[in-house]
């Protein structure tokens, strides 16, 4: 498999930010309420985290040490600003849904977490591509768990009724069941991780 | 009479953590022992309460200048400095509390609830009790209240947790999902609270 790929399907699979690197927990909880929403935060993280990867990466060199972090978190919050006023422009509805959490991306530990593992130490093409496996990943993981809360809760996933709503569990859309299936989606990810390992 | 309304929402009604899901990484993160998270929530109060009257007065200025556009930048680079600043005059004024916060302080930086509040009061959008006008006042007593509600929460899990590390938990469910498993029952609790204010 060649190294691209690797990069990519590591932030997939490997090290999942969400099942595995356990990072970026609040908007995962805050904003899956449904499928779509899920997905489009997932989408938002994803464009910074490859901006910020690949301007971090062309960077590296000539950013001193001992300034390392608040340069990092300069650039970081510059794409966060530029999606924020993008998505108050062309997408208010899904902006009004995110609210807080789109500013908050700035603080979202897996952003700056690999830029500070990843994109400082290696190449611009592999940085960008570690960029989007982990957004990628990221994302996955966000519309699965808004996917099952929006079926569980509202019997519809992604605005198509699968079954009425009053069938719903309406605890699955609020705070504790947020809570309730990431704790399975993670004992899930965990069964599936054992048994590619052992059959590996 | 309203203040004590603020503290009552803040703190019970829509908890930082358990309604609002700001402050998650910490709560998994540093919710093992009760003395961490005492530390841990002593230091959030500080640092949240501080870092939203110099935001707010920020976002006045940042109005004034017609460059609201910059807050999320200038909003986490002032929340850095301050916290910087604040380990800083901390170890001069009073090693023993800086001893006690210890490790704490720098991990606050990046906590999404310390950004999260202040971009709320700034806004003007903070969940206040009707009645209740968004001023630099309101704002402070929200943030100290939220800060509290951060520690309660963050203590009653790390008692539970405390507890669960006692007993035998299903392989697949150890560590994250299980802490995440309680933490959903006692979002769950806190919910009897809404309605209260």
């Amino acid at each position: 498999m060649s190294k691209a790929s690797q990069t990519v399907l590591n932030g997939i699979l490997k090290e999942n930010p969400t099942f595995v690197l356990v990072l970026g927990m609040c908007p995962t909880l805050a904003t899956t309420t449904s499928a779509f929403n899920g997905m489009s935060m997932g989408l938002a993280t994803l464009f910074v985290l490859v901006c910020s990867n690949v301007v971090i990466s062309l960077l590296k060199n000539l950013i001193p040490d001992k300034v390392r972090i608040p340069s990092f978190i300069v650039v970081i919050a510059t794409f966060v600003t530029l999606v924020q006023l993008l998505m108050q422009a062309y997408l208010p509805a899904i902006y009004n849904v995110l609210g807080l959490f789109i500013p908050l991306i700035v603080v979202n530990c897996i952003v700056l977490g690999r830029a500070e593992a990843f994109a400082a130490k290696n190449t611009v093409g592999l940085s960008a591509l570690d960029g989007i496996g982990m957004g990628l990943g990221f994302t996955l993981a966000l519309t699965i768990l808004g996917a099952i809360r929006e079926l569980l809760g509202t019997g519809a996933i992604f605005g198509w009724q699968i079954f009425p709503d009053n069938y719903g569990a309406l605890v699955f859309v609020l705070a504790p069941g947020a809570f309730i299936c990431l704790a399975y989606l993670m004992v899930a990810a965990n069964k599936l991780q054992k048994n590619d390992k052992i059959s590996k | 009479m309203v203040y004590f309304l603020i503290f009552i929402a803040a703190i019970f009604v829509n908890n930082i953590v358990l309604s609002q899901f700001l402050g998650i990484c910490p709560f998994l993160g540093v919710s093992k022992k009760i003395d961490t998270a005492l530390g841990m929530g002593a230091a959030v109060t500080f640092v949240l309460t501080l870092a939203t009257v110099v935001t707010y007065l920020l976002q006045k200025l940042l109005v004034l200048g017609h460059i609201e556009f910059l807050q999320t930048i200038l909003f986490i680079l002032v929340i850095a400095a301050l916290v910087q600043m604040i380990e800083i005059v901390l170890k001069k004024i009073s090693p023993s509390l800086y001893e006690a916060l210890g490790v704490f302080l720098p991990l606050i930086t990046t906590n999404c609830c310390i950004l999260g509040v202040a971009i709320l009061v700034a806004n003007g959008t903070a969940k206040l009790p009707a009645g209740a006008e968004p001023n630099l006042l309101t704002g402070t007593v929200f943030a100290f209240a939220t800060a509290l509600g951060f520690a309660l929460a963050l203590v009653i899990f790390a008692g539970l947790r405390e507890q669960l590390s006692m007993n035998k938990v299903p392989k697949a469910m150890e560590g994250t999902p299980i802490a995440l498993l309680t933490a959903g029952l006692l979002a769950m609790a806190f919910m009897g609270f809404s309605g209260v204010v």
